[in-house]
């Protein structure tokens, strides 16, 4: 087991991605290739699952695009992530937010977690 | 065949020059040791013994202790034969093995499927079962249903697909890619699965 874990932090570990939690609003800047030419899109949404442990781990972020619900499960670990933004930290109640599918407009709000500077 | 005796550690993912995930196993491939060279003369055929893993004296027998004595090594868990092997070596020589595989090579992983036990027509060769569980039928939801006609030809044909042990057989595994070395644990990252359970001896040819 201890190689596997030697493996995973010697290829594959990245340490530049922000502490997130599912609830939380971010921006993924994601790196497409259009033939030989790379450009990065922003996705914008709200992370409602993490899943996954070492060099598995993925998050999904759901966002609503001109009217219809996307979802994107990316891997933390992906050389394809440009970098992650938290936008706001969200108050949710549990770790997989898949009851947000069922809502839409205003109920499918998340309530904004405020935090102090200590 | 060029080939080397290693052990399976696990299986992880990692991602290639395109970002794409690549599910790979870990084998650990300890230096193996000549144990025995055959050559044409004397065998008929050449071929190199390896063998890996220390074993425990009073767990050797003693035919085998006395193998290993003329080899001038360590009493060994798991000795392999590979016929024509292209690297000449001595006996009581180890080979390593970045002697013999490099990144992106096409090799076999050979190993002893996991045990399932005695399995039905279901698991063991795909079938669907006969199915329904309701219109009159009972208990026929993983039967194999019809094994052959009736008074001609009078007998089960000989290879019909029946239940009965499934795995732990040696299974070949052709043509998988060597995705990375890592020559400082001995490690080396085969792309896809690999028959066997985590521990079990694993043999990697080219």
């Amino acid at each position: 087991m201890d190689s596997i874990k030697y493996v995973q932090d010697q290829l594959i570990k990245r340490n530049d991605i922000p502490e997130f939690k599912p609830g939380d609003n971010v921006s993924v800047s994601y790196k497409i290739k259009e033939g030989d030419k790379e450009r990065v899109q922003i996705y914008k949404g709200d992370v409602i699952k993490i899943q996954g442990e070492g060099a598995t781990k993925t998050f999904t972020v759901r966002r609503i695009a001109s009217g219809v619900g996307v979802e994107r499960t990316f891997p933390f670990n992906s050389p394809n992530i440009g970098g992650v933004v938290v936008n706001k930290r969200g108050k949710v109640r549990r770790a997989k937010l898949y009851y947000l599918r069922e809502r839409t407009g205003k109920q499918a709000r998340i309530k904004e977690k405020k935090v102090f500077k200590k | 065949m060029n080939g080397i005796i290693g052990k399976k550690v696990g299986m992880t993912s990692i991602f290639d020059e395109n970002g794409k995930m690549i599910a790979v196993t870990v084998i650990e491939a300890e230096p193996n040791v000549v144990t025995q060279v055959k050559i044409e003369d004397t065998d008929n055929y050449n071929a190199l013994q390896l063998g890996v893993d220390k074993a425990k004296v009073k767990n050797t027998t003693k035919p085998l202790l006395g193998h290993f004595k003329n080899a001038k090594t360590d009493p060994l868990r798991k000795l392999i034969e590979f016929r024509d092997f292209e690297i000449n070596k001595n006996l009581g020589d180890t080979i390593s093995m970045d002697e013999i595989f490099q990144e992106g090579d096409i090799v076999n992983a050979i190993g002893i499927s996991k045990g399932k036990g005695f399995q039905g027509v279901v698991k063991r060769h795909g079938f669907h079962g006969v199915g329904d569980m309701t219109h009159g039928q009972k208990d026929r939801q993983r039967a194999p249903g019809s094994i052959g006609a009736a008074s001609y030809p009078a007998r089960v044909f000989k290879g019909m697909r029946m239940g009965g042990q499934t795995g732990n057989k040696r299974i070949k595994m052709e043509n998988l890619k060597v995705v990375k070395m890592l020559p400082e644990k001995n490690l080396i990252l085969i792309s896809g699965a690999v028959p066997g359970h985590k521990g079990a001896y694993v043999i990697i040819e080219k």
